[in-house]
């Protein structure tokens, strides 16, 4: 494997996270990515793709997906139907296989990337039943008695909001990979990425108050880059001063336009209590 | 190679298996890294670690066991931390305490015992006059009023390259049991899955289809109800009082179990069950509910949880006319008893740390009723609790 991801860019890769890409790629292990939610887990695999030229598969799992259905599903009741009518289709029974995310993947002449998003939605079982697919990188048809094999193996994200634990024998085959929330000299770096001609006093300040929201005790949400994102976005629309930012000796300690931080009306109680305290301090 | 540190990590009970370790070392062969120390720490991390609870026991083995070993920007790293050190020093401190640090034998020999003291230390520390925390009289510490106080873990050095990355130990917060946040809470009720098939039919049951299909000669649909979780829970929270400290956490399982089960009634009561509970706690004096009512009301195969610190006058629990509040006819410990023999998936959880439970003369009596049948209210604690009612 030459190729090494590098990051790219529009996505600001750490060391540890740069390592853990390459060795899942040459070791063609699956990749399993977890971390406080808007801290890009998505975004990574299609940049990864970007960044190796690779086609990307994205198998979205909701709480309903079985994972026989990566693999295919063999329709029945089209085919029951068909029985009833006469058709000349029902005969072979091809006809009635409806190709999965992972065989599509598997099927491909390239290589590609093949993100399992958001694994831990499904059923407890989930992980476990694709435990073979993913070892192996084969699985068997019983309809047709034929075996699909990956022509070449796909490199395999699978990311996870931590909802349900995974089990043991699933983790121990992939690679592990905690995207941790990034210190303010990353952050800065997603910034100048998002918004290039941004000026460095605003970021400077919009880090400091970010951070300091992020660091209060006792929020119920915290905000994420992604928050951040929309909030520099707004500051910039609205032309805000930075100085204003810089404010919070008087009394201000909620930022302006604090409702792309902050989402849940108690965290906001809570700003407003802090400030009424800070405020009385003062006097 | 590296069975030192397998073994150090098994030690540390973090879930590594000879597969992993294994794969480490294919790694290594594969040449995914260059042979610097740092890219061999992600790696092995990566490998080795699946879960951001154990990253944190995973940087202090890694750090006990490839101690001395050099980092490769190590000449910073050994200057950095005394160095801002010194500059806070040269700030807070009047010329006369600096003196008094030199009468203390200077600098170095500060500094050799706060790596000392940080080295024997092993959890965060308040008040006192050795360890190093906040609010003592130590030396080391913020908000101390020792005159050589140094004040530290105020100042953010950690974005410099001062500190070895696994030193940093940023997945400190990760780790077990010191958050229990609703989502951690989720993911260890869920152990209370009950799947059966309930109300309207409305999906298709394929196998019975064909088969009556077959039977009848034309197409036959069936449809079944969907799988639903159908286990019934009963809580009682124990409220006021000594429970004030706790009602946070108590607020975060009570959010996540109303997300959790459809079937879940809840009721609240002071100290120890008596003969009223109630649903509204400011209605609580005049909305109460006849426990009987509400032991009749709920059949057997309801799960019941009861969540409560137990620490209360042992007299509450074994005599009548022992409540705090009102006169009670009969003992709280017969009305424990009764629920316990009624349902026969019944628990306690206690929010007050396993530690303390030996000292409280009335919690031991309550967890001899539940037939030890008490967990503390943590990750693992609500693991084994809800292992228990599954059963």
């Amino acid at each position: 494997m030459s190729e090494k991801f590098e990051g790219t860019e529009n996505y600001i890769a750490t060391e540890d996270l740069r390592i853990a890409v390459n060795a899942a790629m040459t070791l063609e292990r699956p990749l399993l990515i977890k971390g406080e939610p808007g801290t890009g887990k998505t975004v990574l695999a299609e940049e990864v793709a970007k960044a190796l030229n690779m086609r990307l598969i994205t198998w979205h799992v909701k709480s309903t997906t079985k994972a026989q259905q990566g693999l295919y599903e063999y329709d029945a009741i089209s085919r029951l139907r068909d029985s009833q009518l006469g058709d000349e289709r029902v005969k072979d029974v091809r006809n009635y296989i409806n190709r999965g995310k992972l065989w599509e993947a598997f099927d491909q002449e390239e290589r590609v990337v093949l993100l399992i998003d958001e694994i831990d939605k499904a059923d407890i079982e989930f992980p476990n039943d694709l435990l073979q697919e993913l070892d192996r990188m084969e699985f068997f048809v019983y309809e047709t008695g034929e075996t699909i094999k990956a022509a070449k193996r796909p490199l395999v994200i699978i990311t996870s909001n931590n909802e349900k634990e995974l089990p043991d024998a699933f983790l121990r085959r992939c690679f592990f990979h905690y995207i941790s929330f990034p210190d303010t000299e990353t952050m800065s770096e997603i910034v100048k990425v998002h918004f290039p001609d941004i000026k460095d006093r605003l970021v400077k300040q919009a880090l400091n108050s970010f951070y300091e929201v992020r660091d209060v005790p006792g929020l119920k949400k915290k905000p994420s880059t992604s928050e951040l994102l929309d909030w520099l976005k707004l500051l910039m629309n609205e032309d805000i001063d930075p100085e204003t930012l810089r404010e919070k000796d008087n009394g201000k300690l909620i930022p302006p336009l604090h409702g792309a931080l902050i989402k849940n009306e108690q965290d906001v109680h809570l700003f407003e209590r802090l400030a009424f305290l800070a405020r009385r301090e003062r006097n | 190679m590296f069975v030192n540190f397998f073994h150090e990590l098994k030690q540390a009970n973090i879930p590594v298996s000879l597969r992993e370790y294994l794969t480490l070392l294919e790694a290594l062969d594969s040449d995914v890294i260059d042979r610097q120390v740092e890219d061999f720490y992600y790696l092995s991390r990566i490998a080795l670690v699946k879960d951001e609870r154990n990253l944190d026991k995973f940087d202090q083995v890694f750090g006990h066991v490839f101690k001395g070993l050099e980092s490769s920007n190590d000449e910073t790293m050994a200057q950095i931390p005394d160095d801002w050190l010194r500059s806070l020093t040269e700030k807070y401190l009047t010329e006369e305490e600096k003196q008094q640090i030199e009468s203390l034998g200077g600098w170095e020999k500060i500094m050799e015992e706060l790596q000392k003291r940080l080295e024997e230390q092993k959890e965060r520390h308040e008040g006192g006059s050795k360890w190093i925390g906040t609010g003592g009289t130590s030396p080391f510490g913020a908000d101390g009023y020792n005159p050589e106080g140094i004040r530290i873990g105020q100042k953010k050095g950690r974005h410099g390259k001062a500190v070895k990355v696994w030193d940093k130990r940023e997945f400190k917060n990760l780790d077990d049991s010191v958050e229990l946040g609703t989502r951690n809470i989720k993911v260890a009720l869920r152990r209370l899955r009950k799947f059966a098939r309930e109300g309207n039919p409305e999906i298709l049951d394929l196998d019975d289809t064909i088969k009556s299909t077959a039977h009848a000669g034309y197409l036959d649909i069936k449809l079944i109800p969907e799988r639903r979780n159908k286990v019934k829970v009963l809580v009682f929270f124990d409220i006021g009082g000594s429970m004030d400290g706790h009602i946070r956490l108590c607020e975060e399982l009570f959010s996540a179990a109303r997300m959790e089960f459809k079937n879940l009634e809840y009721f609240y009561f002071h100290n120890c069950l008596y003969e009223g509970v109630w649903k509204d706690n400011n209605r609580r004096f005049n909305e109460k509910m006849n426990t009987w009512d509400v032991l009749h009301k709920y059949s057997a195969d309801y799960k019941v949880i009861f969540v409560g610190d137990a620490s209360m006058s042992p007299y509450e629990v074994s005599y009548a006319g022992g409540s705090v509040e009102h006169w009670n006819e009969e003992a709280g410990g017969l009305w424990l008893q009764r629920v316990t023999e009624i349902y026969e998936n019944a628990i306690w959880l206690n929010p007050t740390a396993e530690r303390y439970w030996e000292h409280t003369p009335s919690l031991q009596m309550i967890k001899q009723i539940f037939s030890d049948r008490m967990y503390p209210l943590t990750i693992d604690g609500l693991d084994r609790a809800m292992r228990e009612l599954s059963r």
